[in-house]
């Protein structure tokens, strides 16, 4: 873990007066990016790449192709389902029930592996960690962020899940208990937060631009 | 010589004392998507390989290497050693392939790890 620890993060979460779509620039400092040193393994990437197309087993296209498919897999869409399963209790029980084809309504796609959806309740809170990797609902939220698949994250949350729920701002009552999920590379969890009160009179988008990422893996909840 | 076969592993991490969780988070950049990329297509179109593949390559990392690499440094690094596995190509055309890039960068190459990113 190297890069810039910029610690403004403990006060960010409390930053609750106003809508919060997922925004990256807003929710969490930056790392430098990697765009611009040339590495071993990125030397490695690009001729593995081009072996692999010299070898007509893929194509650049196919590589951009993929690219794209993985961009468009954005916190965005889980928070579509979220709001869908708020306003459409029926809707609801089919995503608990059967996941695959609810969120196929939806327009999206959970891919190959199992999803669980986990649904949080004034009695208990979800939370979703892959201690031994980083397997996370790739297909519908994206790739997971740095701090999922980060030694301190995967260690500590299975052990005190609360004081881990408290550095990201999260605050569970003792009388609420906390559940801890360990994902695995074919099953995969997805949170579905509770709707925060205040927001009776919302539309379903609305509702969605409620919904960010770290609420559908459950270090945080959705506020109003 | 004995091997415990209910030591831990390195990357099976769950319950142990660790740090306060660094939140700050990066942009992929193009060559780590591209990893992304390759590991899908070689999983879900190619059959060429699968995450249990992916994994098991990244969790015989040595520790010291599993630490200091950053995430898409360990895939490429597993899935290049299976496709290696699966004589999808050899290690000396893989090898000449290394050093034709390498030419394409006169500014030299990091070792790795030290780029950034973590995780």
């Amino acid at each position: 873990m190297s890069g810039d620890h910029h610690h403004h993060h403990h006060d960010h979460d409390h930053d609750h007066d106003h809508l919060h779509p997922y925004d990256p620039e807003h929710h969490h400092p930056h790392r430098a990016d990697q765009d611009d040193t040339m590495t071993y393994y990125r030397l490695m990437e690009e001729a593995v790449r081009e072996l692999m197309i010299e070898k007509g087993l893929v194509t650049p296209d196919d590589i951009r192709a993929e690219v794209e498919a993985m961009d468009a897999r954005v916190p965005a869409n889980g928070a579509k389902v979220v709001a869908r399963a708020w306003t459409d209790p029926e809707f609801k029980t089919r995503l608990i029930e059967t996941p695959k084809e609810a969120i196929a309504e939806v327009g999206h796609d959970i891919g190959p592996m199992r999803l669980v959806v986990l649904e949080n309740t004034p009695e208990v809170h979800n939370v979703v960690v892959c201690t031994l990797c980083s397997c996370y609902p790739r297909w519908i939220l994206g790739i997971p962020p740095d701090w999922y698949k980060s030694r301190s994250y995967r260690s500590r949350v299975v052990r005190e899940p609360r004081t881990v729920l408290r550095e990201f701002g999260t605050e569970i009552a003792d009388n609420r208990e906390v559940r801890v999920h360990d994902s695995t590379a074919d099953m995969r969890y997805f949170v579905l937060p509770m709707r925060p009160a205040g927001t009776e009179g919302m539309s379903e988008a609305e509702l969605a631009a409620l919904v960010h990422r770290d609420a559908m893996i459950g270090v945080t909840e959705v506020s109003a | 010589m004995e091997r415990d076969f209910t030591a831990r592993g390195h990357h099976d991490m769950g319950g142990l004392d660790a740090g306060e969780i660094d939140r700050a988070e990066h942009d992929y950049a193009l060559w780590e998507k591209r990893v992304d990329a390759l590991m899908m297509l070689c999983t879900n179109r190619l059959k060429l390989m699968t995450v249990d593949q992916l994994r098991k390559g990244i969790e015989a990392l040595p520790p010291e290497a599993y630490d200091n690499m950053t995430y898409y440094e360990r895939w490429i690094s597993s899935v290049t050693n299976t496709l290696l596995e699966r004589g999808v190509f050899t290690a000396d055309e893989l090898g000449a392939k290394m050093e034709e890039v390498k030419a394409r960068y006169p500014d030299g190459v990091m070792p790795g790890g030290a780029a950034g990113g973590g995780c």
